[in-house]
């Protein structure tokens, strides 16, 4: 009687249960969706869900607000800016990462166990507190609002996560591989190169999309580090702008927060098999 | 390995520099600051600690907190695992996980403005354009201030916004050890008389604790932190307020440096129960090897 609960449990419910979370997880998103192509007026007086009656009455839908928003005045700026930022701001530090991450797990120094945990114990600090300390600096060396000021902000603020998550990873490869490489008399550049990376490649994928996620997604860090100009600010300023000026019209701020998710979601997708293959992170093989 | 002594730190270098400027040194003059009044300047002691645990705004941050922690880990983790091991089984899989995950790639700005739209609230005499309120009101219900309604139901609708958030990255790093696991070990229990849920409990789970526990505290030490939502949607009115969202209040309205180096060395101190954990399982690991 339990078994069959139980396989009756496990089998057809299961697509029902699935399909029905994956529905309740979409549905916020496609009623932003949604709204952001119905005319202003549609949006104020009935809820989004109404185009459903009739789905293929196109008269209701209206590209305007994305016209809108696209030709509004700096976003085609504002997206290059997001691409200046969040290119080097997420290759520099996995790299950097990815040679901690090395010496962490694989070599011997005085204080090894006690600096591992001092990097990720770093992950707690919250980043507001930093600001203040940093710009103070940052403004004698007269470096503040520029890139090379965020990219290592960024790099700095991801790296413990990453340190955690990419040494979770060359932690776990096989010790037979870094014996022989040794052996074999490669230079633990060479195996870093030759072996490491090779080998980490899912892992990297992963962290480099949560890196490039977080640094296009940040609105905090680009205000305080590269002040509310145009010409230096991202994407996520600009829509944060729209929100402060365009405050309850709807159908622009849908419209926006879809702009700004466009290239994140491409990122995503493009580099989701990593994902699907298994990224390993942590100690999957503690 | 052997290497000349210099050499690791050639590696870990670079690194350790950056988290010395950006998160060491801050830090340390962050603490230092706690101990002094509004503008850094005069010493006052404990007197910003004192504020820090007394004051009633300060109360319900804690509150809030602790609530954040426990449902907010609670849903993504367990939510994170269902997704990890129910999807192994099906063949859309990529589909699904794809859905779940797509939040996490959503800035704040946005996914505020999402739910905001789903919490929308307007009065019964009005169509509502909020999904939650037409559903209440289909339902025959009264429309609810889902943001306004102190202290449970605003504070548990910005949790929810997390979770939803969040789950994704739970599951994909759960999924990924949950497929790690040999086919074989579920197959012979499988033979053995075992049913689905003995397998989860007696075969995956156990397998998958490591991993469970990484998820876990790395979601624990987020949360505490947690700023955006609240910042975003509500502002910490309405009894939502959280501590790292008071902190920027302090900084950054009220220009009270002291009190919000000290909310920053509570916070600080609240995590470290995490760090040993952390730690304990890095000693493990290592034992293991």
């Amino acid at each position: 009687m339990r078994r069959r609960t139980m396989g009756f449990l496990t089998r057809s419910p299961l697509h029902v249960v699935l399909i029905a979370l994956a529905l309740i997880w979409m549905l916020p998103t496609v009623g932003l969706l949604i709204t952001s192509f119905r005319p202003p007026q549609d949006v104020g007086d009935t809820g989004w869900w109404t185009v459903l009656a009739h789905p293929f009455n196109f008269t209701q839908y209206t590209l305007a607000n994305y016209k809108a928003v696209l030709f509004e005045e700096g976003m085609g700026r504002a997206f290059v800016n997001s691409l200046i930022i969040t290119v080097p701001a997420t290759l520099l530090p996995i790299l950097l990462a990815a040679f901690a991450a090395y010496a962490f797990a694989w070599m011997e120094f005085p204080g090894r166990n006690l600096l591992f945990m001092i990097v990720v114990g770093l992950m707690v600090v919250p980043l507001q507190m930093t600001f203040i300390p940093i710009l103070t600096i940052f403004a004698k060396i007269r470096v503040a609002g520029t890139f090379p000021a965020i990219w290592l902000a960024h790099a700095g603020y991801g790296m413990p996560l990453m340190v955690y998550l990419l040494h979770g990873f060359i932690a776990g490869l096989p010790r037979d591989l870094f014996d022989s490489a040794a052996i074999d008399g490669a230079s633990s550049i060479k195996t870093f190169f030759r072996i490491v990376v090779p080998l980490s490649v899912p892992a990297i994928a992963s962290v480099v999309i949560f890196q490039f996620l977080w640094v296009w997604n940040d609105l905090l860090v680009a205000l305080i580090y590269l002040g509310g100009s145009p010409n230096v600010g991202p994407v996520t300023l600009r829509v944060a702008n729209l929100v402060g000026s365009r405050g309850q019209q709807w159908e622009v701020l849908t419209a926006a927060a879809f702009v700004s998710m466009a290239l994140p979601l491409v990122v995503f997708f493009s580099l989701q098999r990593y994902f699907v293959r298994g990224i390993l992170a942590g100690s999957v093989k503690g | 390995m052997r290497t000349r002594r210099w050499v690791p730190w050639l590696y870990a270098g670079p690194a350790l520099l950056l988290l010395i400027f950006f998160l060491v040194y801050p830090s340390v003059d962050t603490a230092r600051l706690s101990f002094f009044d509004r503008r850094g300047e005069a010493f006052v002691g404990l007197q910003n600690y004192r504020y820090a645990f007394t004051n009633d705004t300060m109360l319900t941050a804690f509150r809030n907190n602790a609530l954040w922690v426990g449902v907010f880990t609670l849903f993504t983790v367990s939510l994170g695992l269902v997704f990890a091991v129910l999807l192994d089984r099906v063949r859309y899989e990529r589909i699904i996980k794809s859905i779940v995950f797509i939040p996490m790639a959503i800035s704040m700005v946005g996914a505020g403005t999402i739910w905001k739209f789903v919490y929308a609230y307007r009065p019964a005499s009005a169509a509502q354009i909020g999904l939650l309120n037409a559903i209440v009101v289909g339902f025959g219900g009264q429309p609810i201030g889902w943001l306004i309604e102190r202290p449970w139901i605003n504070n548990l609708c910005l949790i929810v916004v997390g979770i939803w958030m969040w789950t994704g990255f739970c599951m994909v790093i759960l999924s990924a050890a949950y497929k790690n696991i040999p086919k074989q070990l579920m197959e012979a229990a499988r033979i053995d008389g075992a049913n689905e849920w003995q397998i989860f409990r007696r075969v995956i789970l156990p397998l998958l604790k490591p991993t469970i526990a990484v998820v876990t505290t790395t979601m624990i030490v987020f949360v505490l932190k947690i700023f955006d939502i609240v910042y975003v949607m509500t502002n910490g009115n309405f009894s939502t307020e959280v501590l790292a969202n008071r902190m920027y209040k302090e900084q950054f309205s009220f220009g009270n440096h002291g009190r919000a180096a000290t909310i920053a060395v509570v916070l600080l101190i609240l995590i470290i129960p995490m760090m040993i954990v952390n730690i304990r399982r890095f000693k493990q690991q290592e034992a293991i090897r």
